[in-house]
């Protein structure tokens, strides 16, 4: 019971704290919220959509769920998009929706709290600024947080379909 | 417990309870009414005013009792009816059906409604059956509720008032037995009771519960309102007078006796005969032990056990496959045990599919009503005779299929009957014939509106079609002509009508059937009249498919699209300057649209004459899609690409091969837009209609 107090005292203590999941991209790091991921899977077994943007690279079937894969390397025009072993598809719930975005490599969960969390930089990403929530300071480490439902729902995306068509 | 968790309950039953007034009161006789029927729409508009009068609604409480009163007279036949009486009675279901709607979207309902309605009621009853009776009909204040009086003296019968006092609004006596009803419920139904009138005494026997009640309300009104806590089989009700006159006041312990005995439900009508009564609601008993036997289950869980056995059966082939691939499985035992699995897991399916499958009587009940009004409206003569009410077809779909039939049967009735006067000049009996016809044919539903009338005008069709910019030639065939009417924005009534003729409305009955995977066609011939037919899938949740490989990719086509399939000669290959192709089968030219061009496959066979031509209908239009394989044939669980993407052009859904990847399943009419609007030359690039035959004849 104690315990179970502490920990709560701890939780309000770094109000504001949040778990993101760190992932990269080409030399970049970026961050999600962890709220939003469903899971990690590898990257396999998608099957291709004709007439589609080169980014969406086909839908995938998630336990019978069929969810369609995006290759955010391709869509910001990064240097490389290997598939390899390390490859995976983050597989994210927004806006009701369920969608995987393929990475080169999941790192780890981190916590950042309040002041970790510094506004996001004027220029100098692959991603557009439109859809950085900000920058996550840790130790050595810059990384990247991703507005991720901003941008999946964005119209540039193509995934979701605008309201009246 | 809070009764608001019984409301839906309430409102379905309430639903289902005025489509069954309704349907007995269409076919009523009104000449020599039959007495069960008079009496099942009685015990509708009763059950429906006790559950209104439990919850609180009393708009409709008000007008089912006057409703309620005015049917009791008529059964009693002392109301002569009359069509004009019935149609009043309609009126009154569907303003019962409106405030029912109200109620249900927590509202209020219209009160002007209400009162119109009710004094409706109140004049006829006034009109019909002279001031004394009028005003006991009019007058008659719903059921008195008086505070509960729990009394817990073991013999009060003598104090009771004997039964032979009550006046026949006042109150007759009553013994509600409650057998074997839980506690709380039972707490909820004395409570219930108490409300419905006064309760004089209350024994306990073991399981049995008994209540003796004094009600202004009838034995049945009781029941129904119980009947939305406890099970019909948990109760019995039981009027202490004139049905069982030894058994009014003083004689207790033979009343009990009697119940025992025989554990009959109510008697309700004291002037009845008893045995006879009994007789009558113990088959009514019976009828109401087998409703329990069913249970109400929203569809999105049953959505959700057919999710699971697709999944199921999607994990078992993988088993199949991986047992079949492995090369040191060889154990007898788990082939047998993959096939078992496999056979049960199928029927899982059927079973679990079959759950969702409804009886087309579910959209033909709402005809008879449409017609009695539509024909009275037009002044036509109709009699409506409705086929194969119980075949059945997926629930997702019968909610789909009411709106375009309506619109035929709309159609049929304004353009398609004559006037009697007309049918009789054509040597025609005056009364029209509307048929409406359900069958099964293959793993298809058959739909027909089949009307007797004067059938389409093909000279009419084609001169509107010519003044509405349509391209028509005088050489068409019939069924050419008939599909213009499909056409957006196309009419030939004469003068737009109450009823149709905006022109409106073919096009969308089209649009909607073809939605469905669908389609419609029209047989009609001059003078006899139309036939619509139209044909849809039994369900959209599985599909019969035919696998196709195109490049390294698999797909799937309906097999219900797919005509034949054959490999090309070039001799019958024809290119046209728009970038057409063309392949001749047998007497016909069909366009040609390559799967690999219309969907960007790499590494497929662009020679048409090594690849596969299979050729499918969609929308009416027949042409022949190449493919480079044809793989097998396959049921599918079809999954919504839209769930989490979005549409594809040319692809209507996907599903989940054996192998755990996802294949598309092409949408046939899709795909020949798709391939018009991809084709090399952009000047011809706009969709047109194939053209003519005879200029490609090689001469």
């Amino acid at each position: 019971m104690s315990q179970a107090t502490a920990l709560q005292t701890a939780a309000a203590v770094e109000a504001g704290s949040q778990e993101f999941l760190v992932f990269s991209l080409g030399d970049e790091e970026y961050a999600i919220d962890i709220l939003k991921v469903q899971e990690i899977r590898g990257y396999e077994n998608v099957t291709r959509i004709a007439n589609a943007p080169d980014f969406i690279k086909g839908v995938a079937n998630l336990r019978g769920v069929i969810v369609p894969i995006v290759d955010l390397r391709i869509k910001f025009r990064l240097e490389r998009a290997d598939y390899d072993d390390q490859t995976v598809v983050i597989v994210v719930n927004i806006a009701d929706r369920v969608v995987g975005i393929v990475v080169d490599r999941v790192s780890d969960v981190m916590t950042l709290t309040a002041e970790q969390r510094k506004p996001a930089p004027e220029f100098g990403l692959s991603l557009p600024l439109d859809y950085i929530s900000g920058l996550g300071n840790l130790d050595e480490r810059m990384l990247v947080l991703v507005d991720i439902e901003k941008m999946l729902t964005s119209e540039e995306m193509a995934l979701v379909e605008e309201a009246g068509e | 417990m809070d009764i608001t968790e019984f409301y839906d309950t309430f409102f379905e039953e309430a639903d289902e309870l005025l489509a069954e007034m309704e349907s007995h009161l269409l076919e009523l006789d009104v000449d020599n009414p039959d007495v069960e029927r008079l009496n099942a729409i009685f015990r509708a508009a009763h059950s429906i005013k006790g559950g209104a009068g439990t919850f609180g609604f009393e708009a409709l409480q008000r007008t089912t009792h006057l409703l309620e009163n005015l049917l009791d007279y008529t059964r009693r036949g002392e109301l002569a009816l009359r069509r004009d009486i019935v149609d009043t009675f309609l009126e009154a279901k569907d303003m019962l059906n409106d405030q029912l709607d109200a109620y249900r979207q927590g509202g209020e309902p219209d009160p002007e409604a209400l009162e119109r309605i009710c004094e409706t009621l109140r004049r006829l009853a006034l009109e019909e059956l002279g001031e004394d009776a009028g005003a006991e009909v009019a007058g008659a204040a719903p059921a008195a509720s008086a505070s509960p009086e729990p009394a817990a003296d073991p013999a009060p019968a003598e104090a009771a008032p004997s039964a032979g006092e009550g006046t026949p609004d006042g109150g007759a006596r009553f013994q509600v037995t409650l057998i074997g009803v839980a506690d709380k419920d039972r707490d909820l139904l004395i409570e219930e009771l108490a409300q419905l009138g006064d309760i004089e005494d209350q024994q306990v026997d073991g399981e049995r519960h008994r209540v003796v009640l004094t009600s202004s309300l009838s034995g049945d009104d009781i029941e129904a309102v119980m009947c939305f806590i406890a099970e019909p089989e948990q109760l019995e009700v039981r009027a202490l007078d004139a049905a069982a006159p030894a058994a009014a006041s003083e004689s207790k312990p033979e009343v009990k006796a009697e119940a025992e005995a025989v554990p009959a439900p109510a008697a309700t009508k004291p002037a009845a005969p008893a045995k006879a009564e009994a007789a009558a609601k113990s088959s009514d008993a019976a009828k109401k032990g087998g409703e329990s036997t069913s249970i109400r289950v929203p569809v999105s869980k049953v959505d959700q056990i057919i999710n699971l056995v697709g999944e199921l059966i999607i994990t078992q082939s993988m088993l199949n496959q991986v047992a079949e691939d492995s090369e040191t499985v060889n154990d007898g035992a788990l082939v047998t045990g993959l096939n078992l699995l496999q056979r049960t897991a199928r029927d899982l399916q059927e079973a679990v599919m079959s759950v969702r499958m409804v009886p087309m009587d579910y959209v033909f009940s709402r005809f008879p009503r449409l017609v009695r009004d539509l024909a009275g409206k037009l002044g036509k003569d109709v009699e409506l005779i409705t086929e194969g009410k119980s075949t059945e077809l997926d629930k997702g779909l019968t909610e789909r299929i009411i709106d375009p039939l309506t619109h035929l049967v709309r159609n049929s009735l304004d353009h398609g009957i004559e006037t009697p006067d007309r049918r009789e000049a054509a040597g025609k009996p005056r009364t029209g014939r509307l048929t409406l016809s359900a069958q099964h044919q293959g793993g298809n539903i058959l739909i027909e509106v089949i009307d007797d009338g004067g059938g389409l005008n093909r000279d009419k069709i084609l001169e509107k079609a010519r003044s509405s910019g349509l391209s028509v030639s005088d050489s068409m065939s019939d069924d050419e002509v008939w599909q213009l009417i499909f056409a957006p924005g196309f009419s030939t009534a004469d003068a737009v009508s109450d009823v149709s003729g905006r022109g409106v409305g073919m096009d969308v009955v089209k649009r909607n059937i073809q939605a469905m995977g669908g389609h419609v066609e029209i047989l009609s011939t001059p003078g006899q009249g139309t036939t619509t037919r139209i044909v849809l899938p039994l369900t959209l949740a599985i599909l019969d498919g035919m696998s196709i490989k195109v490049g390294e990719e698999m797909f799937i086509l309906p097999v219900s699209a797919v005509i034949e399939s054959l490999q090309p000669r070039a001799d019958d290959l024809y290119s046209m300057a728009g970038g057409d192709v063309l392949l001749k089968v047998r007497e016909d030219y069909l366009p040609v649209v390559a799967v690999h061009h219309a969907l960007d496959v790499a590494d497929a066979i662009t020679d048409p004459t090594r690849a596969i031509a299979v050729i499918v209908q969609g929308e009416g239009r027949r042409y022949a899609l190449l493919v480079d394989q044809l793989v097998g044939q396959q049921q599918v669980v079809v999954k919504n690409l839209e769930t989490n993407y979005r549409k594809v052009p040319g692809v209507s859904a996907a599903t989940i091969l054996g192998d755990g990847s996802v294949a598309l399943i092409l949408d046939v009419a899709d795909m020949h837009r798709l391939g018009q609007s991809k084709k090399e030359n952009p000047v011809f690039g706009a969709p047109t209609r194939a053209r003519p035959v005879e200029e490609v004849e090689p001469s």
